[in-house]
């Protein structure tokens, strides 16, 4: 089986290269205005559309993307369990609750000063949850994400409830639901720290592949485990905080992605790191481009398309897993 | 060596040691025995610094083992708990090369790949080391648990009920590894068995513990009488001895 896909992983490669590549050019390509290919060159115009909204556009579908899938893996990794995400565990929640404050109390601080607020809020909130999830007997795999949905939704209707005594609603849902058409140049660069974290995630790979093996195991093994759990809930906050402030929650990726690169080619996180950041890419990309094709030429939001696909891709999984047994 | 002294354990209020001190030397099969609840699991985990220590005192060649960098200890000390739960998709090679990453922090030199591939024959898993283990019986499973515990190459090997799952064959064999473990590489294997006939028949030394105490503690001769299996089990049975071995017939 794993020899199997070693012979054939650099076709597999390839092909996800490719496929990645082809997305990036119709995203690139689809949108109101038309942009033949050959214009850009030619016409300041056309490049200045391509430098100003396409390709900001794009770049944050495969950062987010990608960053969102791997806070999944981690979250996952971290839980022992396959069925959490940022957006199903109180991560996300706690990154709105936490923006919606700051933008009560401290309106005039900057994006970045109040992503670094939301990820504070996203680092509790996500520890409370895996303290928790701890204590749960492991022998029930689906009190996980039970517990976590109805922490996330207690923790969201803090939210809402704040927003609307404040009359902020409707920024509430500019965070609560993902959509990239307000991308611009300027406007998203702070995602790159996302790619920084997807970068340091690749550093401690072997050893999140350990922590999956459970405490006992990873002491063993000589691996500090709650340092190890610190640097994972700070990748997870700071690329969940990030994802909700710039573009708003994109849900399903961190649980859809990961568990089908899982299903494909295993749990060694050294060898699968990879596939899930660009299967989060290519996913989010994917449904980034369907949302500006389906009523063109209006859009829907990209969290909205996510929130339809990767309810189908779970209920596959699913049923997939009770079929093999 | 392992040096236990004064060690007292309790969990929220109710003792789970009381006071207890052992010196283990180096090279040999030491067994730990006693019925449920004796202290024997907390005692192991103790020595592994899986928990913290609260009274007491525990060095392994001379390493203090609540001041030592975790690392470091990895190298000297390996542990397999009890019923530890790997509902994983790694494949078998994949989860006894982790066996290695003490020392190479996961970069698996020509030499890993030997100690590993070593591991995998040692413990019949040459067939099953591309198989996914939550494809694995529970005791293909546990033989590749102590695969891995065997790759990290510690001088100490603390194994909590190993033979969990296994059959009557791949109990022997994995109770015959041990043994040569010890005998021809010098490896020091505590171990606790329920199965007091395994401990007669492979260790050198069994250690008695019953109500968080050290009962007895001697060579197995000495161990397995029916007056001390009365003392610690609480149970009767007669002792026979084959091939200078005592074993008890427990079942009659």
């Amino acid at each position: 089986m794993t020899a199997a896909l070693s012979t054939s992983s650099w076709r597999a490669k390839a092909a996800a290269g490719l496929g990645l590549a082809a997305l990036f050019a119709v995203s690139l390509a689809v949108g109101v205005s038309p942009l033949p290919p050959g214009r850009v060159l030619s016409d300041p115009d056309a490049l200045q559309l391509l430098l100003v909204s396409r390709l900001p556009r794009t770049l944050a579908a495969v950062l987010s993307g990608a960053g969102l899938a791997i806070a999944g893996l981690i979250m996952q990794t971290l839980s022992r369990n396959r069925f959490v995400e940022p957006a199903t565990a109180g991560t996300a929640q706690s990154a709105e609750l936490g923006i919606l404050l700051v933008t009560l109390f401290f309106p005039a601080a900057s994006l970045p000063v109040k992503t670094l607020l939301a990820a504070g809020a996203a680092l509790a909130g996500t520890s409370v949850f895996l303290a928790t999830a701890q204590r749960l007997p492991p022998a029930q795999p689906y009190l996980v994400p039970l517990f976590g949905i109805v922490y996330g939704g207690v923790i969201g209707a803090a939210a809402t409830y704040a927003a609307w005594q404040a009359d902020l609603l409707q920024f509430l849902s500019v965070w609560t639901n993902g959509d990239f058409s307000g991308v611009l140049r300027g406007r998203y660069e702070l995602l790159w720290i996302a790619a920084l974290m997807v970068a340091a995630a690749f550093l401690v790979a072997d050893r999140l592949t350990i922590m999956a093996l459970g405490r006992e195991a990873s002491i063993g093994l000589g691996i500090d485990y709650a340092r190890m759990m610190q640097i994972g809930l700070v990748i997870v906050s700071v690329i969940t905080a990030l994802s909700v402030v710039v573009v708003g929650m994109i849900p399903f990726v961190g649980l859809a992605v990961p568990n089908i690169v899982s299903r494909l080619m295993g749990d060694n996180v050294r060898g699968t790191l990879g596939w899930v950041a660009a299967g989060g890419a290519g996913l989010v990309l994917a449904c980034d481009i369907a949302g500006r094709l389906i009523r063109y030429p209006y859009e829907i939001p990209v969290g909205t398309v996510m929130g339809v696909a990767g309810g189908a891709i779970f209920l596959w999984l699913l049923f997939r897993r009770g079929g093999h047994g | 060596m392992i040096r236990i002294e004064n060690v007292s354990f309790r969990h929220r209020t109710v003792p789970i040691l009381s006071d207890i001190t052992l010196t283990i030397d180096k090279g040999g099969v030491v067994a730990l025995v006693g019925p449920n609840g004796a202290g024997k699991s907390t005692l192991l985990s103790l020595v592994a610094r899986l928990q913290p220590l609260q009274m007491g005192n525990i060095q392994i060649d001379g390493l203090p083992v609540d001041a030592t960098p975790g690392r470091q200890l990895a190298r000297v000390v390996a542990i397999l708990r009890q019923d530890t739960t790997v509902a994983s998709r790694l494949t078998v090679r994949e989860l006894v090369s982790f066996g290695r990453f003490p020392h190479g922090r996961g970069r698996l030199s020509a030499a890993d790949h030997a100690i590993v591939d070593a591991a995998l024959a040692r413990f019949d898993l040459a067939d099953l080391a591309g198989r996914f283990i939550e494809t694995l019986s529970g005791g293909q499973r546990q033989r590749a648990l102590v695969a891995m515990a065997f790759a990290q190459g510690t001088d100490y090997l603390l194994l909590d009920e190993p033979l969990n799952n296994l059959d009557m064959y791949y109990a022997r064999e994995l109770m015959r590894a041990l043994r040569a473990a010890a005998d021809e590489n010098g490896k020091t294997v505590v171990i606790v068995l329920h199965d007091i006939n395994q401990a007669s028949a492979h260790a050198d030394r069994i250690v008695a513990m019953k109500g968080g105490r050290i009962l007895a503690d001697g060579a197995p001769c000495d161990i397995l009488t029916p007056d001390m299996l009365e003392v610690v089990f609480g149970l009767r049975a007669p002792v026979e001895t084959i091939g200078g071995k005592p074993f008890v017939l427990h079942q009659l």
